[in-house]
This record gives C-alpha cells, structure tokens and sequence, in this order.
C-alpha cells in the first residue's frame, strides 16, 4: 500500500508483487496471531525488553538484528511481524498487548496514534539523543503537543530518476525549472522515448507526482495544511496542482492505472522511459552492478520562483514506545540506542537501501546515489512524508487514492473532482 | 398404520420409571444439542451482525472504549448513498457480476458436466482440466491472469500485439476479470453438477431411450426434473459466490479504479489502518440487506417444496 513496503533490496518485482498480494490476503488472519504475539511475552524477565519489528524481509531483518546486537543494557526480544499485516492490525496491536518499543513512521501517522493515547511520550529520550539529529528530524518526531514520541531510523528521498548511460547518449540535462522539464519531455518523445515512467496500479505512486507539485506550487506549509484537512481541497491552490499535472500528464506512461510501480521502473531498466519520480527504492528494481550505478536522480524542478525547490519528499522510518510498556525503563534505554549513530552505522551496513537519520551516521560506506540522497535531504528545508503518511490513513486510502485514479482517467474535471475530495474530507475529518 | 403403534406402547407401558430416567438423558441431550449450536450460531452470526448493524450508525473509528463512540443516526448512509463515489459502481459491479455469472460460467459448467457424464474418451482429464482453478485459490488465479493481462508484459498482448490495458482501463477491467474468476467458476458448477448427474438413475435414461427420445429432450424432460435439488444448489452458489466476489478483485488492484465491490468497499474502509469502522459497518449493513433479499427467496422457494 505503501512506499516503504518495499524496504529490503534486491526483490524481484514479480516476487514483491506476488508475496505482497498473498501476504494482503493473509491480513485477517493474522490479526489473531498479531495479538498472541502481543500478548504471549508478558511475563519476560525483569530486564529484558520487548521490540515489535516491521522489518519482516530479509535484508532489514538481518539489519535489525544486526542492531540489536550492539545493545548492552539488557536482553531485547524482537518479535518480527510479516510488514503488510502489522501495519493493517496496527489498530489493534497498539490497544492489546504491544512490544514495548516497536517501529513505525514519522509525520502525521505517528501523531494519530500520539493523539489517540496509544504510544508512549520518550521526550526525556530526545533529550539525550536530540543532539545528532536536525531540526527538520526533530520535527518529525514530535507529536501534534509538542512532545516526542519517535526515534527516526532512516529515510529514503523521492525524486526523478533516470539512467545516465542514457542520458549521456542523447546529451539529456536535468531539468531544473517546469519549462524545462518540458522541453526535455518534448524531445525525448520526438527522440521516441517514453518521457516519464508512470504505474499507479496500487494507488499510491501518484501521490509522489501530486505533492511534489503542490510543493512546488503551494510550498511545504500549505502541504501540512492541507493535509491536516484545515484548507479547502476545492480552493483554487489545490487546482492549479491539478492543472499544472494536467500539462504534463501526457508525458506519463500512457494506461498508467494497470501498471505496478515495479513495471514502471522497468520501463526504465530498458530505456524505454527517460525518467521516472519514485522514492529511492527504485533501485531495487535495477540488478547490483553495472545497471543500478547507472541510477541517478535529480530533484523535482522548481515552479514557481518564490516557492523554490527546497523541500523533500523523504519518508522516515523509525521507532515509538508502547504507551504501558511491560519495561518502561528498558524500553528507554533501548531507544536512547536506537537514537544513536553506532546503531544506525550497524543497520546501514546490512541494508544499504537507506539513509541514516542520524547526522553523524558514518558516510563513508555509502553508494553514489546514498550520498547524493544524504546530500539532498540534509541541504533541504523542510521534508516532507508522504500524502499517506503526512494525513489521515483513513482520507489517503479511501478518498485520495480512488480521486487521484479519477484524475488520472478523466484529467478535465477538476472542479467535480476537488468538490468531490472536498465533501468527502468534511465526512471524515468531521466537518 | 394402527398396529405397530399399538404394539409400540404395549412395550413401553411397563416400564415408566425406566422412561423417566431416559428422558432426563435425552432432555439434557436435546439441551446440549440445541444450547451449543444456538450458542455458536448467536456468538458468530446474529452478534457480529446485529453489532455491524449497530455500528453502522455509529462514528466508531476502531480506537478505544465502545463508550467512545457517538450515536449519529443514519450519517453514514446518507455519506454512502450520496458522498462515496465508489459505491454506485459497486453496486453495479455487483449486479453485472452476478448476471454474468448466471448466463457465463453457470451455463457452461452444466453444459460441460453433461458432455463429460457420457462417458467421452478422456473424460478424467477434461475433468481435471476444468476443475483444477478451483483448487487453486483466488490470490494465485489473480496472479496468474496478471501475467496474462498486463499491458506492458502480459501474455495476451506480447501474443496479438495490441495496447490494451485490461486491468488499468475501467471500460474493460471489469470484463477482464470476469473471465478470470468465471474460469474458476465454470469449474466449480461443472463439478458440482457433474456429481448430480451421476447419482440420477439410468434407468430413466434407457426408459426415455426407448421411448424414442431424442438426448436433448431426454435431458430437458427427464434429466432436468429430477435435477431440481441439484439446480437449486447451483443457484445459490451462483448467488453467494457472485455476493461475496472479492479476492481476485483485492489481488488484482485492491477493488479500485473500474473493480470496486461493496466487499472491498467494506474491506477497504475497516480493514487497515483507515477504520472508517462506522462508515464501513453501514456498506457491509447494505450487503447485508441485499443478501438477505436472496436468502428469503430461497427459503421461501424451499419452504414451499417441503409443503
């Protein structure tokens, strides 16, 4: 449903496909065994602490592990939970018998839960870690009263992508400004290239396209604003983004509704698309060697001059606290660890798909593109989620997801399409 | 009629106290046996209804105390019916899925168990052939005809060259997918109605031979008749199954964009993160009341036969 779904490397696009699909299916029937999980391990001993791990594919599991070996103040437990189910049970592993620390997401995901009572408030935590992570982190880590309840581990920049063997060929320039990414997409179809891959099969890619536009247009505070839900969704800024994607829509992959993300960043393998907005993962898509150092990026152009291009779209992930923790004290320590350099030099090192959060996370392993992504996000802002992690899940899912399709199908109606978006955010966000 | 009875009671008639000892036995069997399942049937069907029925006026969002949650009257039916794009196509969807269903697959699987009862060279295999998607369950059939239908990489495209998007464009995914599930489907109905014939008595068969009737009129007059039973339970199948269409639609796009059901319009909106739980409780209250409709017309069809 998500980005970070596909946070191990190296899985084969049918592979992801298939195993996501099934694990989807599954989604009922673990929620028993989610909460036997939950609820099985209370009578740990004194010391020891429980870690809820979404990192249920190879690479992040290794890495998590690899982490939690670096821990000396006491045993930790980690539960892995397969990563589709935990995040459809999460309602209800939070209000059984959750791990005292467990991972999740920064943004507004993370303040729901602060809001509804469901986690735990680790300020006195970041008052210990506060100091290797930035503001923009920090921000991220704070719920909506101004207090922490989230350790970020790692992030992984969108941006646009492409092949810079291609790119050289055909003497292609990253484009910096809207003007120019159109004058580059004209050409590279006269040039009888598909310009921009495109695949919104499972909805949210194009949620990449649409906040890097309003971003772009509207800036970073209309963004958290309107995903908030206290600005209009029919207000004449929401529809220049729809209208500014209209005009360059025909760019796009065409029929792009049928076709999965790892489709789409196939098409770019190939070289049949000349380039491609998606989150860092793509690289997954490319085999190691030659092809995926052939991977390059450049940030989303600038619209509007006063607006700038200086925020990213950079999801984080990381890590909370279980409102009652079995182990409160244990679980603290676990996360000061967590919050550290040395614990995420020992994740990146096994899954280097990832940037680390912290600022002193050592650089000197990463690959081209980690650096320049490190680069980009450090030089940034602000940084923004994701549509799906920056409001509510309930809004992103059942409304956002079927209107951005909408718009896709039937670019031309934008008024029905933002009135519509709009009544609906009232019936949710309760007027 | 009389004798037997009367016989009956002369053996009984001595033993009175016997009977009474018995009959505490068999009142606390007939309890158990009526008690146990009454209780499974009110614990797993009649509450988690009459609770959906109950939430569906509610603005439950699956968090905290039940105490939490405000009564809002039929809010949530008038955001279905007049807030919720996806709901007037789901209802179509649905519709089209189950007359499809009925004139498609249904048709077919009966016309392929009647080739295959005579006994025609093969037949195990054939039978194997079409019964084998209804072993496989849904989330691999959906992944199956996705290697099929893809635009880019499909079987079906690279084969005739086309462009078509079949599961991306809403004009044509939700045909796409009919075949798909109806594939498995035809199998099922063949089966099932292939064990029906089976059990049907040659005799009437040779007896309608000799009377010098032709197949065709043999099967719709002699053969049909007695398959009442089996043809019942052909159309409730096809009923539920047609309801309760769900998984290959999840698989394939998570009921969206062309394939939206009232099932993953429920899914969608309480499964998950989302817990619209209120919103989604009034969808499935509405799946709830067309099922209904179904259930009475077979009880009543059933009902009167028994009379």
């Amino acid at each position: 449903m998500s980005p970070r779904t596909f946070g191990a490397g190296g899985v084969s696009a049918i592979n992801v496909g298939r195993r996501t699909l099934l694990k989807g299916m599954l989604g009922a029937g673990a929620l028993a065994g989610l909460s036997a999980c939950g609820g099985g391990d209370g009578g740990g001993g004194g010391g020891e602490v429980t870690l809820g791990s979404n990192w249920s594919d190879e690479v992040p599991k290794k890495a998590i592990a690899d982490m939690v070996k670096g821990f000396s103040g006491g045993g930790v437990k980690v539960n892995t939970i397969d990563h589709n189910s935990f995040q459809e049970n999460i309602n209800n592993y939070l209000q059984g018998g959750p791990d005292d620390v467990f991972g999740w997401f920064a943004g507004y995901r993370m303040q729901f839960f602060a809001e509804q009572g469901l986690i735990g408030d680790i300020s006195d935590v970041w008052s210990d870690i506060g100091g290797g992570f930035s503001d923009a982190m920090k921000q991220q880590s704070t719920g909506a009263d101004g207090k922490q309840y989230f350790v970020p581990l790692y992030y992984y920049p969108w941006a646009i992508f492409y092949r810079k063997s291609l790119w050289q060929e055909k003497g292609y320039t990253p484009p910096t400004t809207m003007d120019d990414l159109v004058a580059l997409s004209t050409k590279m179809k006269t040039d009888g290239l598909n310009p921009i891959a495109f695949g919104d099969s499972d909805g949210w890619p194009a949620m990449g396209t649409f906040d890097y536009l309003n971003l772009r247009i509207n800036g970073y505070d209309f963004h958290k604003e309107l995903m908030a839900g206290e600005k209009p969704w029919n207000s004449n800024e929401v529809k220049a983004v729809f209208d500014a994607w209209r005009e360059i829509l025909p760019f796009h992959q065409p029929d792009a509704l049928g076709r999965t993300w790892q489709e789409a960043a196939q098409s770019l393998l190939n070289k049949e698309s000349g380039m491609y907005t998606i989150g860092m993962f793509a690289g997954q898509q490319f085999p190691e060697g030659p092809d995926r150092d052939d991977l390059d990026f450049f940030t989303f152009p600038e619209i509007d001059p006063a607006i700038g291009a200086d925020v990213v779209e950079a999801p984080i992930d990381g890590f909370m606290m279980a409102a009652r923790p079995r182990n409160e004290d244990g679980a603290k320590e676990l996360l000061s660890y967590l919050g550290t350099a040395k614990a995420e030099d020992a994740y990146l090192k096994s899954d280097p798909n990832n940037i680390g959060a912290h600022d002193d996370a050592d650089k000197t392993g990463y690959n081209a593109l980690q650096q320049k992504g490190e680069q980009l996000v450090s030089g940034a802002k602000s940084i923004s989620q994701f549509l799906d992690r920056d409001t509510r899940p309930d809004f992103a899912s059942t409304v956002m997801i079927p209107s951005l399709q909408e718009f896709i199908r039937n670019p031309n109606d934008v008024d029905g399409l933002t009135k519509s978006i709009e009544d609906q955010k009232k019936s949710i966000f309760g007027g | 009629m009389t004798r037997p009875g009367r016989t009956e009671r002369k053996t009984r008639a001595p033993r009175p106290k016997h009977a009474r000892t018995l009959s505490t036995m068999d009142k606390l069997t007939v309890v158990l046996m009526v008690v146990v399942p009454a209780l499974i049937v009110t614990g797993l069907v009649w509450v988690p209804a009459i609770s959906t029925v109950v939430l569906s006026f509610t603005d439950w969002n699956g968090i905290g105390n039940i105490s939490d949650m405000n009564f809002i009257g039929g809010q949530n039916y008038v955001d279905v019916t007049s807030n919720y794009p996806p709901f007037g196509p789901a209802m179509e969807h649905n519709l089209i899925w189950l007359v499809v269903f009925f004139f498609g697959p249904t048709l077919l699987g009966i016309f392929l168990a009647v080739l295959l009862d005579r006994e025609i060279r093969g037949s195990r295999i054939y039978q194997s052939i079409f019964f084998l998607p209804v072993v496989l369950s849904l989330a691999l059939i959906g992944f199956v005809w996705q290697l099929i239908y893809s635009r880019d990489q499909g079987l079906l495209n690279a084969v005739f060259g086309g462009q078509t998007d079949w599961f991306g464009d809403p004009d044509i995914n939700l045909w796409a997918v009919l075949v798909a599930a109806g594939w498995r489907h035809t199998g099922y109905i063949m089966l099932l109605y292939l064990a029906g014939l089976k059990a049907v008595d040659p005799a009437l068969r040779e007896a309608a031979a000799v009377d010098g009737a032709t197949e065709v009129r043999t099967f719709f007059q002699v053969i049909w008749p007695v398959m009442r039973p089996v043809n019942i339970v052909v159309l409730v199948i096809t009923v539920i199954e047609s309801l309760r269409a769900f998984d290959i639609v999840w698989v394939i796009n998570k009921g969206r964009n062309g394939l939206e059901l009232i099932s993953t319009l429920v899914t969608q909106n309480v499964i998950g993160e989302a817990s619209r739980v209120g919103f989604g409780s009034a969808l499935a209250t509405i799946m709830i009341a067309i099922s209904t409709v179904f259930i009475v017309i077979y009880l009543i069809q059933v009902m009167r036969e028994q009379r």
